[in-house]
């Protein structure tokens, strides 16, 4: 047996290099990976300034992206999942704002601005449209 | 008239900012007000063997303060909350993110406050009760309802403020 | 010694603040020149001095005295000399002192650059920018000194942030502040006319460049911002609507509304009430965005650190300058005049549509910053409003907008004929559906929102083509044409590039994210990544583990990325520095994750398409700027001067 021994090394060695592999997702289920950094985008790191759950490296962060890693590989469908964190957190840790009474403004906001801007548009040319005086030359 | 808008809106909007000078946009609710305690059996740090659940505690009033070893916020209310249980506030410990042993060695070292203190292994009653840091402190009635949460540590203008007001209406 | 020459050198640049925000003011009211002649020595003495200050605690960085708390607190000896020089503007009382000295700086640009100006309305605009200082002066002096000390020295100091450390951060800051600050400058011009009662298209005339470098200044800050946080985050990101980054989009969409407002009122004496209230709005903005960054009000990752007591004085601040000058603005409402008409298409048509998107998505990012901020002061508790609102909302306003972009320029004044309009537009239409349908199908295929963005970036550009064809048409030669035309079709031209940039990158990135031991390889965008192993690495400040990622890409080349793991060696803090290559069609980002044991590491491979347009389309932007900026007439001897032939005039 010994004699072969370093034969054998030296084919190995020369093998190894063929046992470069396509290098596996760093994560053990990839899809499920996926489904929790897009949740977990729009979830707020609680104990961070300002940073997502996804982004956080908070110990803390890591915690949560572990229990909701364990929920959803229990099945919890995305909602679920919030609903979880939002029981314990509150909406503090949604970055989308819940759509209630107290947000109303801030969702329709943006619409109504929208609105206002283009009425201002409209009333500010008719007033043009109606002036009675000269109109004016482009150069003078 | 129009010409007055920018200036009242302007007003306003220095109104909220000068509000938002005296607040902390940090400080986090807590969705648990109201609502029963969240269920957990710990083991107790120093009675090995032996476990703790809040429904344990029913028929008093108590508080559930969240505590670590390295936590040198904590050691800042130590010295209050030795005041409290001296006065027979019941005080429950909760060592966040497990360090038994640490935990046991500072509580022998420097006394301990705590009727009992139970060791949060897995984290997981951390979560449940929605702790983002330490020190907190959690007050649950004599029915098993959270009534109050405390970020940071406790002192007497707080404990007066928000936890004494409500012990009062619920007697221990 | 030399901290406190600086010190006293600020002190003395505050006496002269104050002389150059009064005397003249009482000269321009009584007609006595000698007292209006004092704002321009004044406003040079006081630039002069403020750089003196600025200089001594550059100096105390460059030769690491320790004994100045800044100092001490912001830096190590072992920082790279540029990182030392950077970290004079790295901390809140630096960056304080980096905006007096710009403010310092634009206006005495003005004595220089504003010569043709009406004695009592540059001895105005000078009075304004010497109050302006003087709060500011007052500010750092009273509650941010950077030259406080230390007693005794400590060996070494504290460090700069790693992420602190790179060449984006060494231009972000002086370049934002460069456009936050330049804004005072309109601010002032706006605050004279009120004062002195003329407010026509002269006044439009005068104000505008200064405005445009100002909007060019800010654009450049913004997109540096954006960059560096692209760069150094370790993932690739450029834009999180963290109120920080909200707090400087404000401004420059005002900025943006404001320059276009400005056209109308230089061109048809127009709006005037209108562009008075942008112009200090804008400037408004610019420390309301200071406030809530300095102030502790809202949560950021980029905010400095807490104080009360600033909060209060900047507020304060905020209050009298812009209350100050709103109400000036209600007494003095320069309402009435005459109405020029206009039909319902025509440039000054769509410029107002402009304004009116502008200020809605204004007002929209202005609410979701403050809306937690709202709830809370009234007792309703706390939201947090983050990126999915911000991204729901804000793109269906800038959509008509960007539309707009690709019409207006094409618009006559006055009165246009829509259907001459859409017969110009069929081309710009048809390459941009063309265009709309191609790119995104080559990238993986048809994802809605990535066809509206393509579509609308390809309409602006077909736009700027159409321009210059139509410009050709009439016979005039391209390169003689004004330059305020030119600044105006490149800096379109720059938001075509920059919109199809941010589309093709938010629909069609892609990652992957694996464990590679050497020789291992992952595919991405047809690109082979081959893991060559990492080993030790010494930086100045620092140690890394370095990485070898050899890139093969579809064509054949090969290309070799190092990214890294870096400790520094000051706080042990830890860093990842991205690799990125960049090209036109995209970059290829690597960024090195965990050691896995041995020799494996867990390594993040990006394939982040057209990226780059994203800041070469806000570097042509700024060009665009630069060059409107420096169209003659606003160079041209006192006759007033004819706007520029425009296209479709």
């Amino acid at each position: 047996m010994r004699r072969w021994s370093r034969p054998i090394a030296l084919v190995a060695a020369l093998a190894l290099p063929a046992l470069a592999v396509e290098a596996p997702p760093n994560a053990d289920e990839p899809a499920l990976e996926q489904r929790l950094l897009a949740l977990t985008a729009d979830l707020r790191c609680v104990v961070c300034q300002n940073e997502s759950l996804a982004e956080s490296r908070a110990p803390l962060a890591k915690d949560l992206r572990d229990e909701v890693r364990g929920l959803m590989r229990q099945g919890r469908t995305d909602d679920e999942v919030v609903n979880y964190l939002k029981a314990r957190y509150g909406d503090f840790v949604l970055y989308r704002p819940p759509f209630k009474p107290v947000t109303y403004l801030l969702w329709l906001g943006p619409a109504l601005f929208l609105g206002i801007g283009g009425l201002a548009w409209f009333v500010a040319i008719r007033r043009r449209q109606r002036a009675l005086a000269t109109s004016d030359l482009p150069t003078h | 008239m129009k010409r007055w808008l920018p200036l009242a809106a302007f007003a306003v909007l220095l109104g909220f900012l000068f509000a938002g000078l005296w607040l902390d946009p940090r400080e986090v609710p807590s969705p648990l007000i109201g609502r029963p305690a969240p269920a957990f059996t710990l083991p107790v740090l120093e009675r090995p063997g032996l476990t703790f659940s809040p429904a344990d505690a029913r028929g008093k009033a108590w508080l559930l303060n969240v505590w670590a070893p390295w936590c040198r916020t904590c050691r800042r209310e130590h010295a209050f909350l030795m005041e409290l249980a001296a006065a027979g506030v019941a005080i429950y410990g909760l060592n966040w993110q497990d360090q038994a042993r640490e935990a046991r060695r500072l509580l022998a070292e420097i006394g301990s406050p705590y009727a009992l203190t139970v060791d949060d292994q897995d984290g997981r009653a951390g979560i449940d009760w929605g702790v983002t840091g330490v020190p907190e402190t959690f007050l649950v009635d004599a029915d098993g309802l959270v009534r109050a949460k405390h970020s940071g540590p406790l002192n007497a203008r707080v404990y007066a403020r928000m936890f004494a007001p409500l012990l009062e209406g619920k007697g221990p | 010694m030399i901290p406190e020459l600086g010190h006293f050198a600020l002190i003395i640049a505050l006496m002269l603040a104050v002389v150059q925000g009064t005397l003249p003011f009482m000269g321009a009211r009584s007609g006595d020149a000698q007292l209006m002649a004092v704002a321009r020595p004044a406003a040079v003495g006081q630039f002069a001095f403020v750089a003196l200050a600025f200089g001594a605690l550059a100096y105390s960085f460059l030769t690491n005295d320790f004994s100045v708390k800044n100092v001490a607190r912001n830096s190590f000896s072992q920082l790279p000399a540029v990182y030392r020089l950077t970290a004079t503007w790295g901390s809140h009382e630096g960056s304080m002192l980096l905006w007096v000295l710009m403010l310092a700086g634009w206006t005495a640009a003005l004595t220089t650059f504003a010569r043709r100006l009406p004695e009592a309305t540059a001895a105005r605009v000078l009075g304004v920018l010497g109050l302006v200082s003087v709060g500011f002066l007052g500010f750092v002096l009273a509650t941010s000194n950077p030259f406080e000390r230390l007693y005794p020295g400590p060996p070494d100091g504290a460090d700069m942030n790693p992420l602190l450390q790179d060449v984006g951060m060494v231009l972000h800051p002086p370049m934002l502040y460069m456009g936050y600050v330049g804004f005072s400058v309109t601010f002032a011009f706006a605050l004279a006319g009120l004062l002195g009662g003329r407010l026509d298209a002269a006044w439009a005339r005068w104000t505008r460049p200064w405005t445009t470098v100002a909007w060019m200044f800010l654009t450049i800050g913004i997109a540096l911002g954006s960059w560096w946080a692209y760069r150094e985050l370790g993932w690739g990101g450029w834009w999180f609507w963290d109120p920080t980054e909200n707090a400087s989009l404000m401004p420059w969409l005002a900025g943006t509304a404001l320059i276009h407002a400005l056209a109308v009122m230089e061109r048809r004496g127009q709006f005037v009430s209108w562009t008075l209230f942008l112009a200090i709005a804008t400037f408004a903005l610019s420390l309301l965005g200071t406030f809530l960054i300095r102030s502790g009000v809202l949560s950021s990752v980029h905010a400095f650190a807490n104080d009360p007591a600033r909060g209060l004085y900047i507020l304060g601040l905020l209050g009298l300058v812009i209350g100050g000058s709103l109400l000036l603005y209600a007494l003095r409402f320069p309402g009435g005049g005459r109405v020029a008409t206009f039909g319902w298409v025509s440039r000054e048509s769509l410029l107002l549509g402009n304004n009116a998107l502008l200020v809605a998505a204004l007002a929209t990012v202005m609410l979701g910053t403050l809306y937690p901020l709202f709830l809370d002061a009234l007792g309703f508790g706390k939201v947090s409003v983050g990126p999915p609102y911000f991204n729901a909302v804000f793109f269906p306003l800038v959509a008509p907008l960007l539309f707009l972009a690709g019409v207006g320029p094409l618009t006559p004044w006055q009165q246009a004929g829509a259907r001459a309009l859409a017969g110009r537009l069929k081309w710009p239409f048809a390459a941009a559906l063309g265009v709309a349908i191609a790119l995104p199908l080559a990238h993986g295929g048809l994802q809605p929102l990535a066809v509206l963005g393509v579509f609308l970036g390809v309409w602006i550009l077909g736009g700027v083509l159409v321009g210059f064809a139509a410009a050709r048409r009439r016979g005039a030669r391209l390169l003689a044409l004004p330059s305020g035309f030119w600044g105006m079709q490149v800096a379109h031209a720059g938001l075509g590039v920059l919109v199809i940039g941010i589309t093709l990158v938010s629909s069609y990135a892609a990652e992957r994210d694996v464990r590679m031991n050497v020789g291992d390889h992952v595919d991405l965008a047809g690109h082979r990544f081959v893991f060559r192993g990492a080993s030790g690495h010494p930086g100045p400040n620092y140690v890394a583990d370095r990485a070898t990622v050899e890139v093969t890409a579809p064509d054949g080349t090969l290309l070799t990325l190092h990214p890294e793991k870096r400790k520094y060696n000051a706080t042990g803090a830890g860093m990842t520095e991205a690799a990125v290559h960049s090209r036109l069609s995209g970059d290829l980002y690597v960024s090195l994750g965990e050691h896995l044991g041995g020799r494996a590491w867990s390594v993040r491979v990006y394939h982040k398409p057209f990226v780059g347009w994203l800041w070469a389309g806000a570097a042509l932007m700024a060009l665009g700027g630069l060059l409107a900026a420096s169209d003659r007439r606003y160079r041209a001897p006192r006759s007033e001067r004819l706007a520029p032939a425009e296209v479709g005039a």
